[in-house]
């Protein structure tokens, strides 16, 4: 250290390096990292699980995981922000359910609409909740989740609301290029938000709000706003889902994909999303929901037990956390 | 210890050195992958002393206090306390030898009561369950020592930080440390606090203790302190072992390896034209509608005890809360109140007092924060993230303001305070600032960088813009500020210009009547 100057010594002289390697280290197990857990998972599963490694599989495997995908693309949007939205898969029940009597009554396109906004109208709601009334969205969502589920089942009497509308059933099985629309739509929701998250000023903001709400805040961010904006876009991606996923069963069904937020927030996570907010990547999002798809579709081809099944993705689940700990544990680490 | 050394120094001294050398570090090192943290470090604190450790923000000083609790294990060297050779394995170790170490961030369950937290880890239990008479008793016994009116069955989340710190140290007392270290004790205390502080040093140092204290402040080291190591990348550069001709500049220029005349360093200059009227704001916080001016190229002090509703103000003036009364106009228009977003538009922007909570994006890296507020006024489209012109911005930022780290990417937790401080500053340089309000712009900042700062300041400010300044540090409101506001409890009670200023006048003015 030069004595002419006034400099401060290299910052927390104590850390400077070994913050160096350590995130060198850790960007490439939270991005490269899970990429690379994926190829290595997907090339053992193509050499060893017999029938895995067949377009028939690949494409089942990818429609498999479109519910997950889809909506997993905007959960990362509300991880992000370093909130959490539990109401999807109520919001994805009660959506087809909405759609299915709406076109019934109301004709097709109508009907579709009648699901997405139904979708996007409890999205508006949790995000009015948690930033206006400051109500912590796990408590707020969870409430949400038990409130549109039951009215899921008011709309639908209960029972299952069968589709009559041709139409209906043709949204989710036009195909193109021998994939169908639900795996396309994927596609479309992780490209578009995959800009959305780090290429627009929106984007970035919400990972400043997830990151510090209070500087994000004084730094000027409409903080509010951004809240309910990614809450609402959750909910009308949740929404659609829903639609979609009534189109392929050719119901309505309220009792349907109950637990599939957990599977969705355990996939976003496994790409490395970090739960307490400020960090978020889409390609790990992908991998994420690919590595779970995989896994399950190879445990149903080697005929692995449902009850088994259960372990392994609750295994999944855990190490993803884990993980995540592991990450932020590091990250904190080093400042101290 | 032998006499005759004791009859030629000083009766100061006389005293330390009749205490026996209590706490004694030889040869310490820590190392952690790639960096030398520590390097051969020597120390000893005598019984009955207050044994000064200085040194800027990564010296070392943090390191050595983490070695003392246990928290790091050095890679060599020895600790000795009363002449008993120890190591600590972990924190539980390092209180059972008598070593306590009061950390600026308390340790404290805030959702307990005062008792409960004073015997932490060590409720006193009758058959299975808290005995909560002599829980009440043991807590009342050590809170009267302290002199302090705090009640044992207050919940700590309650109190004020000098209240809980004086229930850190009751927690030592309790474990009766023998040997105690402060880290930078009076950073966030009120004048009053740091009174009362200041006091309770004393008295431990009078019952015999061995007493660490780590500073920023060179007066309290005159003050308070009967020895002073000086510490600078990781290695001891001085070690006074009594205060006899060591001076204010002796001690900057050991810890900075140059000397430095005046770190303030004020330039004279003439404010300008009108370039902000606050009339008669009033709002949380602020219970007498307050009303003053900033010239552009003047620099504005706002001094006051913790409390005094100084940042309450700013608030107000910033737009981050919304007053019940009163206006800011900025250049005779009208602010809209309650709106960051709309003061930032027109020029007002503020950097919080607590950079942690309020100011940095922890794990963002450098250029995110900087580029944070400018972003959406360079967009493409108003919608898409310009990057060229950030990463621009980012380089020109670090080149101008000399942040102190290795590219734009790097987390900005893990910069110094100093350079986290710069960022801050460099994101609202990187708009088109009018008037930049600063609260406790230099807290727990470092000598070197803090010089930096107030250059920046003094830059703005030749530049026609307008600078508040909101700060606890007497003597940092006296040297940077061309005229100085003084609140108490609330109100707004006079404005003194430079030429006026005294520190008794002041603080006469700060203090409740």
């Amino acid at each position: 250290m030069s004595q002419a100057t006034l400099n401060v010594p290299p910052p927390a002289g104590s850390t400077a390096r070994p913050n160096r390697s350590a995130a060198m280290i850790r960007r490439a197990m939270s991005q490269s990292g899970i990429v690379l857990v994926f190829l290595i998972l997907f090339a053992v599963l193509a050499a060893s699980v017999p029938d895995f490694l067949t377009p028939g599989n690949i494409t089942g495997l990818l429609l498999s995981v479109t519910l997950t995908g889809t909506l997993a693309s905007t959960m990362m949007m509300v991880l992000a922000l370093g909130e959490v939205d539990l109401s999807i898969a109520s919001i994805v029940a009660f959506s087809g359910v909405a759609a299915s009597v709406a076109t019934d009554a109301l004709g097709l396109p109508l009907g579709i609409l009648a699901g997405v906004l139904a979708g996007g109208a409890v999205g508006l709601c949790n995000g009015v909740v948690v930033a206006k009334a400051g109500v912590n969205s796990l408590i707020a969502t969870l409430a949400a989740m038990e409130i549109v589920r039951g009215l899921a089942y008011i709309t639908s009497s209960g029972d299952a609301v069968m589709i009559s509308s041709p139409g209906f059933f043709r949204l989710a099985s036009a195909a193109l290029f021998g994939l169908t629309a639900p795996i396309w739509i994927m596609v479309a929701m992780f490209v578009i938000f995959g800009v959305v998250l780090n290429r627009t000023v929106f984007g970035r903001d919400v990972l400043a709000t997830g990151g510090n709400t209070e500087a994000a805040r004084l730094a000027g961010l409409n903080v509010d706003r951004i809240k309910i904006t990614v809450f609402t876009l959750q909910g009308l991606v949740a929404g659609f889902c829903g639609v979609l996923l009534s189109s392929r069963m050719g119901l309505g069904d309220p009792k349907t994909s109950i637990g599939l937020e957990l599977a969705v927030i355990s996939a976003c996570v496994l790409g490395g999303v970090s739960l307490t907010g400020g960090i978020a990547s889409i390609s790990g999002v992908i991998v994420g929901v690919l590595i779970m798809g995989c896994v399950q579709d190879a445990m149903g081809l080697l005929n692995v037990p449902t009850f088994y099944q259960y372990l392994v993705r609750g295994g999944i689940l855990l190490l993803a956390v884990l993980f995540d700990r592991w990450k932020n544990g590091r990250r904190t680490g080093v400042k101290h | 210890m032998s006499a005759s050394l004791a009859a030629h120094v000083g009766e100061h001294a006389a005293r330390r050195l009749e205490g026996e050398a209590f706490l004694r570090l030889r040869g310490i090192s820590v190392e952690f992958p790639g960096v030398k943290a520590l390097k051969g470090v020597d120390l000893t604190v005598h019984r009955g002393s207050v044994h000064a450790l200085m040194g800027e923000n990564g010296a070392g000083k943090s390191t050595l206090l983490k070695v003392l609790s246990g928290v790091n294990t050095p890679s060599a060297g020895t600790i000795e306390v009363g002449g008993e050779q120890l190591q600590f394995r972990n924190a539980a170790a390092a209180l059972d030898a008598g070593i306590a170490v009061i950390y600026q961030e308390l340790n404290l369950v805030p959702e307990l009561s005062v008792a409960e937290n004073l015997m932490l880890g060590q409720l006193p239990r009758r058959a299975g369950f808290v005995n909560r008479t002599q829980l009440r008793a043991r807590a009342m016994g050590v809170l009267r020592d302290l002199g302090e009116a705090i009640g044992p069955d207050m919940l700590v989340s309650r109190l004020s930080i000098g209240q809980r710190q004086m229930v850190e140290i009751g927690k030592a007392l309790l474990r009766d440390a023998r040997v105690i270290a402060f880290d930078e004790p009076t950073s966030s205390l009120s004048v009053r606090e740091t009174v009362n502080l200041k006091r309770i040093v004393h008295r431990l140092r009078d019952d015999g203790r061995a007493i660490i204290y780590v500073t920023h402040r060179l007066a309290e080291v005159f003050e308070l302190c009967d020895a002073v190591t000086v510490f600078r990348d990781g290695a001891c550069i001085a070690q006074h072992a009594n205060m006899a001709g060591v001076t204010n500049d002796r001690i900057v220029s050991e810890m900075v390896g140059r000397s430095i005349e005046d770190i303030y360093g004020y330039r004279t200059r003439e404010p300008g034209a009108m370039l902000m009227q606050a009339r008669a704001l009033v709002g949380p916080g602020v219970v007498e509608p307050v009303s003053f001016e900033v010239r552009r190229g003047e620099i504005l002090g706002f001094f006051g005890l913790v409390g005094a509703g100084r940042t309450e103000l700013m608030r107000l003036v910033c737009g981050s809360v919304m007053p019940t009364g009163g206006e800011v106009m900025l250049e005779g228009k009208r602010l809209p109140p309650g709106s960051t977003r709309e003061a930032i538009r027109r020029g007002v922007a503020l950097c919080p007092e607590d950079r942690k909570a309020e100011g940095i994006f922890p794990i963002a890296g450098v250029g995110e924060n900087i580029n944070v507020s400018l972003r959406r006024r360079i967009a493409r489209g108003g919608i898409f993230v310009n990057r060229a012109i950030e990463t621009a911005n980012t380089a020109d930022i670090i080149h101008r303001l000399n942040v102190r780290t290795r590219d734009g990417n790097t987390p900005i937790a893990t910069l110094s305070g100093g350079n986290q401080q710069k960022v801050i500053l460099g994101r609202w340089l990187s708009e088109k600032i009018e008037l930049l309000v600063l609260d406790e712009p230099t807290r727990g900042i470092d000598v070197g960088a803090r010089a930096q700062i107030y250059g920046i300041l003094y830059d703005l400010a030749d530049a026609g813009k307008g600078v508040i300044v909101v700060s606890s540090d007497l003597a940092e409101v006296m040297s940077v500020c061309d005229r100085v506001i003084v609140m108490r409890e609330g109100r707004m009670v006079g404005s003194v210009p430079r030429r006026d200023v005294t520190a008794e006048r002041l603080l006469q003015m700060a203090l409740p009547q």
